[in-house]
Protein backbone atom coordinates (compact mmCIF):
# COMPACT_ATOMS: atom_id res chain seq x y z
CA UNK A 1 0.00 0.00 0.00
CA UNK A 2 2.58 2.67 0.83
CA UNK A 3 5.09 3.22 -1.82
CA UNK A 4 8.17 2.08 -2.45
CA UNK A 5 8.88 3.26 -5.89
CA UNK A 6 11.08 6.39 -6.59
CA UNK A 7 8.59 8.57 -8.08
CA UNK A 8 5.75 7.07 -5.89
CA UNK A 9 7.96 8.66 -2.79
CA UNK A 10 8.28 11.87 -4.58
CA UNK A 11 4.43 12.06 -5.27
CA UNK A 12 3.68 11.81 -1.73
CA UNK A 13 6.75 14.31 -0.64
CA UNK A 14 4.98 17.00 -2.93
CA UNK A 15 1.64 16.14 -2.21
CA UNK A 16 2.10 16.31 1.70
CA UNK A 17 4.29 19.12 0.97
CA UNK A 18 1.73 20.79 -1.22
CA UNK A 19 -0.87 20.55 1.55
CA UNK A 20 1.30 21.83 4.32
CA UNK A 21 1.99 24.73 1.90
CA UNK A 22 -1.92 25.46 1.50
CA UNK A 23 -2.24 25.23 5.79
CA UNK A 24 0.68 27.88 6.28
CA UNK A 25 -0.96 29.90 4.25
CA UNK A 26 -4.27 29.70 5.76
CA UNK A 27 -2.36 29.82 9.47
CA UNK A 28 -0.57 33.00 8.62
CA UNK A 29 -4.28 34.24 7.37
CA UNK A 30 -5.20 33.74 10.95
CA UNK A 31 -2.13 35.32 12.54
CA UNK A 32 -3.46 38.56 10.55
CA UNK A 33 -6.39 38.94 12.79
CA UNK A 34 -3.57 40.31 15.20
CA UNK A 35 -3.75 43.67 13.30
CA UNK A 36 -7.52 43.90 13.72
CA UNK A 37 -8.15 43.19 17.36
CA UNK A 38 -9.52 40.17 16.38
CA UNK A 39 -7.06 37.47 17.48
CA UNK A 40 -8.57 36.37 20.72
CA UNK A 41 -12.23 36.23 18.93
CA UNK A 42 -10.67 34.08 16.74
CA UNK A 43 -8.89 31.49 18.97
CA UNK A 44 -11.95 31.41 20.97
CA UNK A 45 -13.77 30.26 17.84
CA UNK A 46 -11.51 27.59 16.51
CA UNK A 47 -11.70 26.20 20.01
CA UNK A 48 -15.78 26.53 20.24
CA UNK A 49 -15.33 23.40 17.62
CA UNK A 50 -12.87 20.96 19.37
CA UNK A 51 -13.84 17.88 16.71
CA UNK A 52 -13.18 20.68 13.74
CA UNK A 53 -9.64 21.44 15.40
CA UNK A 54 -8.78 17.75 16.12
CA UNK A 55 -9.38 16.65 12.75
CA UNK A 56 -7.53 19.13 11.41
CA UNK A 57 -4.81 18.21 13.75
CA UNK A 58 -4.79 14.83 13.05
CA UNK A 59 -4.73 15.49 8.90
CA UNK A 60 -1.59 17.88 10.28
CA UNK A 61 0.15 14.84 12.17
CA UNK A 62 -0.21 12.78 9.25
CA UNK A 63 0.90 15.34 6.42
CA UNK A 64 4.17 16.12 8.78
CA UNK A 65 4.36 12.03 9.41
CA UNK A 66 4.64 11.23 6.04
CA UNK A 67 6.63 14.57 4.61
CA UNK A 68 9.21 13.92 6.94
CA UNK A 69 9.59 9.93 7.05
CA UNK A 70 9.82 9.88 3.21
CA UNK A 71 12.03 13.47 3.56
CA UNK A 72 14.56 11.47 5.54
CA UNK A 73 14.57 8.12 3.60
CA UNK A 74 14.76 9.61 0.18
CA UNK A 75 17.99 11.73 1.69
CA UNK A 76 19.76 8.74 3.12
CA UNK A 77 19.16 7.35 -0.39
CA UNK A 78 20.71 10.09 -2.11
CA UNK A 79 23.30 10.64 0.31
CA UNK A 80 24.25 6.80 -0.35
CA UNK A 81 24.32 6.99 -4.30
CA UNK A 82 26.39 9.94 -4.15
CA UNK A 83 29.34 8.40 -1.98
CA UNK A 84 32.24 10.81 -3.30
CA UNK A 85 31.62 14.74 -4.10
CA UNK A 86 34.31 16.43 -6.40
CA UNK A 87 37.32 17.90 -5.50
CA UNK A 88 36.51 21.19 -7.18
CA UNK A 89 32.72 21.10 -6.96
CA UNK A 90 30.47 23.36 -9.45
CA UNK A 91 26.71 23.71 -9.32
CA UNK A 92 25.67 25.09 -12.73
CA UNK A 93 21.89 24.92 -11.15
CA UNK A 94 21.01 23.36 -7.93
CA UNK A 95 20.65 26.35 -4.98
CA UNK A 96 21.96 26.20 -1.47
CA UNK A 97 18.37 26.29 -0.91
CA UNK A 98 17.74 22.70 -2.67
CA UNK A 99 20.98 20.67 -1.66
CA UNK A 100 19.63 21.14 2.08
CA UNK A 101 16.20 20.70 2.09
CA UNK A 102 16.41 18.26 4.69
CA UNK A 103 18.12 20.67 6.94
CA UNK A 104 15.64 22.95 6.23
CA UNK A 105 13.29 20.57 7.14
CA UNK A 106 15.31 19.59 10.15
CA UNK A 107 14.76 23.11 11.67
CA UNK A 108 11.08 23.51 10.63
CA UNK A 109 10.32 20.76 12.39
CA UNK A 110 12.30 21.68 15.80
CA UNK A 111 10.62 24.35 15.91
CA UNK A 112 6.90 23.02 15.05
CA UNK A 113 7.78 20.82 18.33
CA UNK A 114 8.89 24.42 20.03
CA UNK A 115 5.70 26.44 18.55
CA UNK A 116 3.54 24.01 20.08
CA UNK A 117 4.79 24.31 23.63
CA UNK A 118 4.79 27.75 23.52
CA UNK A 119 1.48 28.57 22.32
CA UNK A 120 -0.24 25.83 21.75
CA UNK A 121 0.11 23.43 25.01
CA UNK A 122 1.50 26.74 26.63
CA UNK A 123 4.49 25.37 29.03
CA UNK A 124 7.51 27.24 27.94
CA UNK A 125 6.73 30.73 29.46
CA UNK A 126 3.82 29.79 32.00
CA UNK A 127 3.56 33.35 33.20
CA UNK A 128 2.43 34.41 29.78
CA UNK A 129 -0.08 31.78 29.19
CA UNK A 130 -3.57 32.72 27.90
CA UNK A 131 -5.11 29.89 29.49
CA UNK A 132 -4.33 31.96 32.40
CA UNK A 133 -5.26 35.32 31.45
CA UNK A 134 -8.90 36.07 30.37
CA UNK A 135 -9.84 39.31 28.03
CA UNK A 136 -12.09 41.13 29.64
CA UNK A 137 -14.72 39.38 27.56
CA UNK A 138 -13.61 36.50 29.44
CA UNK A 139 -11.82 34.63 26.22
CA UNK A 140 -8.21 33.45 26.83
CA UNK A 141 -5.92 36.11 26.11
CA UNK A 142 -3.94 35.26 22.99
CA UNK A 143 -2.99 38.82 22.40
CA UNK A 144 -1.48 39.32 25.72
CA UNK A 145 0.72 35.97 25.18
CA UNK A 146 1.82 36.71 21.91
CA UNK A 147 3.11 40.41 22.55
CA UNK A 148 4.51 39.66 25.71
CA UNK A 149 6.51 36.61 24.55
CA UNK A 150 8.02 38.58 21.01
CA UNK A 151 8.86 41.25 23.56
CA UNK A 152 11.64 39.03 24.57
CA UNK A 153 14.08 39.74 21.66
CA UNK A 154 15.48 35.37 22.19
CA UNK A 155 12.00 34.62 21.20
CA UNK A 156 11.43 36.53 18.30
CA UNK A 157 14.76 35.32 17.00
CA UNK A 158 14.03 32.02 17.38
CA UNK A 159 10.52 32.76 15.08
CA UNK A 160 12.88 34.84 12.67
CA UNK A 161 15.46 31.63 12.24
CA UNK A 162 12.71 29.19 11.89
CA UNK A 163 10.73 31.73 9.12
CA UNK A 164 14.46 31.78 7.26
CA UNK A 165 14.53 28.01 7.14
CA UNK A 166 11.40 27.98 6.25
CA UNK A 167 11.49 30.29 3.49
CA UNK A 168 14.40 28.62 2.21
CA UNK A 169 12.73 24.78 2.33
CA UNK A 170 9.63 27.03 0.24
CA UNK A 171 12.14 28.77 -2.74
CA UNK A 172 13.29 25.36 -3.93
CA UNK A 173 10.32 22.94 -2.50
CA UNK A 174 7.47 24.65 -4.51
CA UNK A 175 8.96 24.37 -8.11
CA UNK A 176 10.31 21.04 -7.44
CA UNK A 177 6.58 20.02 -6.38
CA UNK A 178 5.23 20.99 -9.35
CA UNK A 179 7.92 18.98 -11.88
CA UNK A 180 7.27 16.16 -9.49
CA UNK A 181 4.26 16.11 -10.28
CA UNK A 182 4.64 16.63 -13.94
CA UNK A 183 2.71 20.23 -13.96
CA UNK A 184 5.28 22.47 -16.33
CA UNK A 185 6.52 22.75 -19.65
CA UNK A 186 9.61 24.12 -21.16
CA UNK A 187 8.28 27.63 -20.91
CA UNK A 188 6.38 27.24 -17.94
CA UNK A 189 9.43 25.92 -15.20
CA UNK A 190 11.38 29.62 -15.40
CA UNK A 191 8.01 31.33 -14.47
CA UNK A 192 7.06 28.75 -11.69
CA UNK A 193 10.60 28.75 -10.62
CA UNK A 194 10.20 32.24 -10.05
CA UNK A 195 6.86 32.30 -8.83
CA UNK A 196 7.55 29.74 -6.12
CA UNK A 197 10.86 31.75 -4.80
CA UNK A 198 8.20 34.81 -4.90
CA UNK A 199 5.54 32.74 -3.02
CA UNK A 200 8.22 31.80 -0.25
CA UNK A 201 9.47 35.25 0.49
CA UNK A 202 5.95 36.22 0.71
CA UNK A 203 5.15 33.89 3.11
CA UNK A 204 8.17 34.53 5.02
CA UNK A 205 7.35 37.91 5.48
CA UNK A 206 4.33 37.35 6.05
CA UNK A 207 5.03 34.95 8.88
CA UNK A 208 7.48 37.47 10.61
CA UNK A 209 6.02 40.69 10.38
CA UNK A 210 4.33 39.71 13.86
CA UNK A 211 7.33 39.04 15.49
CA UNK A 212 8.94 41.98 14.16
CA UNK A 213 6.38 44.41 14.51
CA UNK A 214 5.81 43.55 18.21
CA UNK A 215 9.69 43.40 19.10
CA UNK A 216 10.08 46.67 17.18
CA UNK A 217 7.17 47.78 19.78
CA UNK A 218 5.29 49.01 16.22
CA UNK A 219 2.79 46.34 17.11
CA UNK A 220 2.20 46.48 21.13
CA UNK B 1 49.66 27.42 -24.60
CA UNK B 2 50.72 26.01 -20.81
CA UNK B 3 48.57 24.83 -18.25
CA UNK B 4 48.72 22.78 -15.16
CA UNK B 5 46.62 19.97 -14.56
CA UNK B 6 45.26 18.39 -11.48
CA UNK B 7 44.02 14.93 -12.77
CA UNK B 8 42.67 12.42 -10.87
CA UNK B 9 44.64 9.07 -10.59
CA UNK B 10 43.56 5.81 -9.17
CA UNK B 11 44.92 2.89 -10.12
CA UNK B 12 41.83 0.20 -9.65
CA UNK B 13 38.55 -0.31 -7.93
CA UNK B 14 40.16 -0.47 -4.45
CA UNK B 15 42.63 2.39 -4.77
CA UNK B 16 41.70 5.36 -2.53
CA UNK B 17 43.06 7.58 -5.47
CA UNK B 18 44.50 11.37 -5.28
CA UNK B 19 44.70 14.44 -7.54
CA UNK B 20 47.84 14.42 -9.17
CA UNK B 21 49.76 18.02 -10.65
CA UNK B 22 50.64 17.38 -14.34
CA UNK B 23 52.31 20.65 -16.61
CA UNK B 24 50.83 20.45 -19.75
CA UNK B 25 53.32 22.09 -22.48
CA UNK B 26 53.07 23.55 -25.95
CA UNK B 27 49.26 22.81 -26.33
CA UNK B 28 47.44 24.42 -29.66
CA UNK B 29 44.46 26.11 -28.82
CA UNK B 30 43.24 23.56 -32.10
CA UNK B 31 43.52 20.59 -30.35
CA UNK B 32 40.39 19.15 -28.69
CA UNK B 33 40.88 18.07 -24.47
CA UNK B 34 41.24 14.25 -25.49
CA UNK B 35 44.37 15.65 -27.69
CA UNK B 36 45.86 17.71 -24.58
CA UNK B 37 45.57 14.35 -22.30
CA UNK B 38 47.06 12.63 -25.35
CA UNK B 39 49.75 14.66 -25.19
CA UNK B 40 50.49 14.49 -21.70
CA UNK B 41 50.10 11.26 -22.27
CA UNK B 42 52.58 10.88 -24.65
CA UNK B 43 55.10 12.86 -21.85
CA UNK B 44 54.16 10.61 -19.55
CA UNK B 45 54.67 7.10 -21.73
CA UNK B 46 58.56 9.01 -22.85
CA UNK B 47 59.23 8.95 -18.46
CA UNK B 48 58.19 5.56 -18.53
CA UNK B 49 55.43 6.47 -16.10
CA UNK B 50 51.80 4.91 -16.14
CA UNK B 51 49.32 7.15 -19.06
CA UNK B 52 46.34 8.90 -17.94
CA UNK B 53 43.59 5.92 -18.16
CA UNK B 54 40.16 7.53 -19.97
CA UNK B 55 37.20 6.14 -22.14
CA UNK B 56 36.83 7.45 -25.66
CA UNK B 57 35.63 5.86 -28.61
CA UNK B 58 34.20 7.41 -31.82
CA UNK B 59 36.08 11.48 -31.06
CA UNK B 60 33.09 13.34 -32.85
CA UNK B 61 30.64 13.74 -30.18
CA UNK B 62 28.01 10.96 -30.94
CA UNK B 63 28.99 7.77 -28.51
CA UNK B 64 29.40 9.25 -24.63
CA UNK B 65 31.93 7.32 -23.94
CA UNK B 66 34.41 10.21 -23.42
CA UNK B 67 32.89 11.66 -20.62
CA UNK B 68 35.09 13.31 -17.33
CA UNK B 69 34.44 15.85 -15.36
CA UNK B 70 35.96 19.48 -15.68
CA UNK B 71 36.63 22.04 -12.97
CA UNK B 72 33.93 20.30 -11.51
CA UNK B 73 31.22 20.27 -14.37
CA UNK B 74 30.43 16.78 -16.47
CA UNK B 75 31.30 17.02 -19.71
CA UNK B 76 33.06 20.20 -19.06
CA UNK B 77 32.45 24.42 -19.03
CA UNK B 78 31.48 24.29 -22.85
CA UNK B 79 26.96 24.13 -23.15
CA UNK B 80 25.79 20.84 -25.31
CA UNK B 81 29.35 19.66 -26.17
CA UNK B 82 31.32 16.51 -25.25
CA UNK B 83 34.59 16.55 -24.06
CA UNK B 84 36.38 15.30 -27.32
CA UNK B 85 34.43 17.60 -28.93
CA UNK B 86 35.64 20.41 -26.68
CA UNK B 87 38.54 22.55 -28.07
CA UNK B 88 41.41 23.78 -26.07
CA UNK B 89 40.72 27.74 -27.32
CA UNK B 90 38.12 27.81 -24.82
CA UNK B 91 40.96 27.70 -22.20
CA UNK B 92 43.49 30.57 -21.43
CA UNK B 93 47.43 30.14 -21.40
CA UNK B 94 47.96 29.68 -17.36
CA UNK B 95 45.03 28.12 -16.42
CA UNK B 96 44.57 25.28 -13.90
CA UNK B 97 42.30 22.55 -15.06
CA UNK B 98 40.67 20.06 -12.30
CA UNK B 99 40.07 16.69 -14.42
CA UNK B 100 38.02 14.22 -12.16
CA UNK B 101 35.96 11.16 -13.53
CA UNK B 102 32.34 10.99 -13.31
CA UNK B 103 31.43 10.47 -9.77
CA UNK B 104 28.34 8.35 -8.33
CA UNK B 105 27.97 4.95 -6.50
CA UNK B 106 26.45 3.20 -9.80
CA UNK B 107 29.28 4.59 -11.66
CA UNK B 108 32.33 2.55 -9.84
CA UNK B 109 36.09 3.99 -10.93
CA UNK B 110 37.75 1.49 -13.13
CA UNK B 111 41.16 3.44 -13.30
CA UNK B 112 41.79 6.72 -13.22
CA UNK B 113 38.91 8.58 -15.18
CA UNK B 114 37.40 5.30 -16.26
CA UNK B 115 34.05 4.70 -14.38
CA UNK B 116 31.73 1.80 -15.66
CA UNK B 117 28.62 2.97 -17.06
CA UNK B 118 27.07 -0.55 -17.18
CA UNK B 119 24.56 0.47 -14.88
CA UNK B 120 22.77 2.94 -17.59
CA UNK B 121 22.89 -0.54 -20.00
CA UNK B 122 21.17 -2.58 -17.25
CA UNK B 123 18.33 0.67 -16.87
CA UNK B 124 17.99 0.04 -20.32
CA UNK B 125 17.40 -3.50 -20.57
CA UNK B 126 14.93 -3.86 -17.58
CA UNK B 127 12.39 -2.17 -20.23
CA UNK B 128 13.95 0.43 -22.59
CA UNK B 129 12.64 -1.21 -25.97
CA UNK B 130 9.43 -2.42 -27.79
CA UNK B 131 8.60 -5.76 -27.95
CA UNK B 132 6.63 -5.83 -31.10
CA UNK B 133 7.76 -8.38 -34.05
CA UNK B 134 9.04 -6.04 -36.65
CA UNK B 135 8.99 -8.91 -39.62
CA UNK B 136 10.27 -7.23 -42.87
CA UNK B 137 10.84 -3.75 -43.51
CA UNK B 138 7.77 -1.62 -43.15
CA UNK B 139 5.79 0.70 -44.86
CA UNK B 140 7.10 4.09 -43.70
CA UNK B 141 4.29 5.58 -43.99
CA UNK B 142 2.35 2.48 -42.46
CA UNK B 143 2.33 4.16 -38.96
CA UNK B 144 1.39 7.56 -39.18
CA UNK B 145 3.12 10.04 -36.39
CA UNK B 146 2.31 13.25 -35.69
CA UNK B 147 5.16 15.76 -36.76
CA UNK B 148 5.19 17.40 -32.81
CA UNK B 149 5.59 13.56 -31.68
CA UNK B 150 7.97 12.42 -33.77
CA UNK B 151 9.67 15.43 -33.19
CA UNK B 152 9.55 15.17 -29.37
CA UNK B 153 10.92 11.66 -29.65
CA UNK B 154 13.70 12.35 -31.74
CA UNK B 155 14.89 15.30 -29.27
CA UNK B 156 14.18 12.65 -26.32
CA UNK B 157 15.92 10.19 -28.40
CA UNK B 158 19.50 12.27 -28.95
CA UNK B 159 20.93 10.94 -25.55
CA UNK B 160 24.26 9.65 -26.40
CA UNK B 161 24.04 7.41 -22.71
CA UNK B 162 27.31 9.31 -21.25
CA UNK B 163 25.93 9.65 -17.62
CA UNK B 164 26.88 13.19 -17.24
CA UNK B 165 23.62 14.13 -16.00
CA UNK B 166 24.34 11.39 -12.96
CA UNK B 167 27.52 12.32 -12.24
CA UNK B 168 25.80 16.19 -12.20
CA UNK B 169 23.20 15.00 -10.13
CA UNK B 170 23.67 15.60 -6.26
CA UNK B 171 21.66 12.45 -5.51
CA UNK B 172 23.83 10.38 -8.14
CA UNK B 173 20.08 10.03 -9.84
CA UNK B 174 19.53 8.96 -13.44
CA UNK B 175 16.33 10.04 -14.07
CA UNK B 176 16.95 12.43 -16.94
CA UNK B 177 18.67 9.48 -18.94
CA UNK B 178 15.76 6.90 -17.80
CA UNK B 179 13.31 9.69 -18.85
CA UNK B 180 14.63 10.38 -22.22
CA UNK B 181 14.12 6.65 -23.05
CA UNK B 182 10.78 6.74 -21.38
CA UNK B 183 9.76 9.92 -23.42
CA UNK B 184 11.03 8.44 -26.78
CA UNK B 185 9.13 5.60 -26.63
CA UNK B 186 6.09 6.56 -24.90
CA UNK B 187 5.67 8.85 -27.32
CA UNK B 188 5.53 6.56 -30.12
CA UNK B 189 2.31 4.75 -31.25
CA UNK B 190 4.85 1.63 -31.00
CA UNK B 191 6.19 2.41 -28.20
CA UNK B 192 2.85 2.98 -26.20
CA UNK B 193 1.44 -0.66 -25.82
CA UNK B 194 4.49 -0.78 -23.33
CA UNK B 195 4.42 2.40 -21.83
CA UNK B 196 3.13 1.71 -18.43
CA UNK B 197 5.04 -1.46 -17.59
CA UNK B 198 8.63 0.34 -18.86
CA UNK B 199 8.02 3.36 -16.98
CA UNK B 200 7.82 1.09 -13.62
CA UNK B 201 10.34 -1.16 -14.02
CA UNK B 202 12.86 1.36 -15.56
CA UNK B 203 12.41 3.74 -12.17
CA UNK B 204 12.82 0.67 -10.17
CA UNK B 205 16.19 -0.96 -12.12
CA UNK B 206 17.31 2.36 -11.75
CA UNK B 207 16.94 2.49 -7.36
CA UNK B 208 18.46 -1.43 -7.71
CA UNK B 209 21.58 -0.38 -10.05
CA UNK B 210 21.99 2.21 -6.99
CA UNK B 211 20.97 5.49 -8.37
CA UNK B 212 19.73 8.41 -5.94
CA UNK B 213 16.32 9.64 -6.65
CA UNK B 214 15.83 13.18 -8.39
CA UNK B 215 15.88 16.45 -6.38
CA UNK B 216 14.58 18.35 -8.79
CA UNK B 217 17.78 20.41 -8.96
CA UNK B 218 18.16 20.38 -12.82
CA UNK B 219 22.20 20.16 -12.45
CA UNK B 220 21.59 17.12 -15.48
CA UNK B 221 20.05 19.27 -17.84
CA UNK B 222 22.51 21.71 -17.05
CA UNK B 223 25.65 19.25 -18.44
CA UNK B 224 23.80 17.46 -20.32
CA UNK B 225 26.06 17.68 -24.30
CA UNK B 226 22.37 16.78 -25.98
CA UNK B 227 20.41 19.34 -24.00
CA UNK B 228 18.27 16.91 -22.86
CA UNK B 229 14.92 18.81 -20.64
CA UNK B 230 14.30 17.93 -17.65
CA UNK B 231 10.37 18.51 -19.03
CA UNK B 232 10.96 14.70 -19.72
CA UNK B 233 11.34 14.40 -16.38
CA UNK B 234 8.14 15.65 -16.01
CA UNK B 235 6.74 13.65 -18.77
CA UNK B 236 7.97 10.68 -16.80
CA UNK B 237 6.16 11.20 -13.48
CA UNK B 238 2.89 11.99 -15.62
CA UNK B 239 3.56 8.89 -17.03
CA UNK B 240 4.23 6.92 -13.76
CA UNK B 241 0.93 8.72 -12.17
CA UNK B 242 -0.95 7.16 -15.64
CA UNK B 243 0.52 3.87 -15.18
CA UNK B 244 -0.64 3.67 -11.40
CA UNK B 245 -4.24 5.28 -12.33
CA UNK B 246 -4.96 2.60 -15.27
C1 LIG C 1 8.75 19.22 9.43
C2 LIG C 1 9.91 19.02 8.94
C3 LIG C 1 10.19 18.89 7.47
C4 LIG C 1 11.14 18.08 6.94
C5 LIG C 1 12.09 17.16 7.72
C6 LIG C 1 11.11 18.23 5.51
C7 LIG C 1 11.96 17.60 4.62
C8 LIG C 1 11.90 17.70 3.26
C9 LIG C 1 12.83 17.10 2.35
C10 LIG C 1 14.05 16.27 2.74
C11 LIG C 1 12.42 17.41 1.08
C12 LIG C 1 13.11 17.01 -0.22
C13 LIG C 1 12.62 15.68 -0.67
C14 LIG C 1 13.34 15.23 -1.92
O1 LIG C 1 12.93 15.61 -3.00
O2 LIG C 1 14.31 14.50 -1.82
C15 LIG C 1 11.24 18.21 1.19
C16 LIG C 1 10.51 18.70 0.12
C17 LIG C 1 9.44 19.56 0.24
N1 LIG C 1 8.94 20.09 1.41
FE1 LIG C 1 9.51 19.61 3.28
N2 LIG C 1 10.14 19.13 5.17
C18 LIG C 1 9.54 19.57 6.35
C19 LIG C 1 8.53 20.51 6.46
C20 LIG C 1 7.88 21.11 5.39
C21 LIG C 1 6.83 22.09 5.52
C22 LIG C 1 6.28 22.65 6.83
C23 LIG C 1 6.44 22.39 4.23
C24 LIG C 1 5.38 23.34 3.74
C25 LIG C 1 4.88 24.29 4.40
C26 LIG C 1 7.24 21.62 3.33
C27 LIG C 1 7.13 21.66 1.97
C28 LIG C 1 7.89 20.93 1.08
C29 LIG C 1 7.70 20.92 -0.35
C30 LIG C 1 6.65 21.70 -1.15
C31 LIG C 1 8.67 20.05 -0.88
C32 LIG C 1 8.91 19.70 -2.34
C33 LIG C 1 8.34 18.35 -2.70
C34 LIG C 1 8.85 17.88 -4.04
O3 LIG C 1 10.04 17.89 -4.28
O4 LIG C 1 8.03 17.47 -4.87
N3 LIG C 1 8.11 20.85 4.06
N4 LIG C 1 10.93 18.39 2.53
S1 LIG D 1 20.60 12.67 -20.69
FE1 LIG D 1 22.33 13.87 -21.51
S2 LIG D 1 23.86 13.79 -19.87
FE2 LIG D 1 22.41 12.14 -19.46
S3 LIG D 1 23.26 10.31 -20.43
FE3 LIG D 1 21.88 11.26 -21.95
S4 LIG D 1 23.20 12.62 -23.16
FE4 LIG D 1 24.37 12.11 -21.31
S1 LIG E 1 34.39 10.11 -27.72
FE1 LIG E 1 32.37 9.69 -28.51
S2 LIG E 1 31.25 11.37 -27.70
FE2 LIG E 1 33.26 11.87 -27.11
Amino acid sequence: MLPTSSVGRKLVMAATGQLMVLFIILHVLGNATIYFGLLNAYAAHLHALPPLVWSFRLGLIILFSFHIFYGIALTLENNAAKPQSYVMRNDLSATFAGRNMVWTGAVIGSFLIYHLLHFTVQVTNPALAAAKHMDTLGRPDVVRMVIKSFQDLGIASVYLLSMTALWLHLSHGIQSSFQTWGLNSEQSLPIIKRAGAFAAIVLFLAYIAVPVLIAMKIVR
Amino acid sequence: MNLTLYVWRQKGPKDAGRLVRYEAKDITPDMSFLEMLDVVNEGLVRNSDDPIAFDHDCREGICGMCALVINGIPQGPQKKTTICQLHMRHFKNGDTIYVEPLRARAFPVIRDLVVDRGSLDRIIQSGGYISTHTGGVPDGNAILVPKNDADKAMDAAECIGCGACVAACPNGSAMLFTAAKVTQLATLPQGRTEAARRVCVMTEEMLSQGFGNCGNHYECQAACPKGIKVQFIAKLNREFIKAKLT
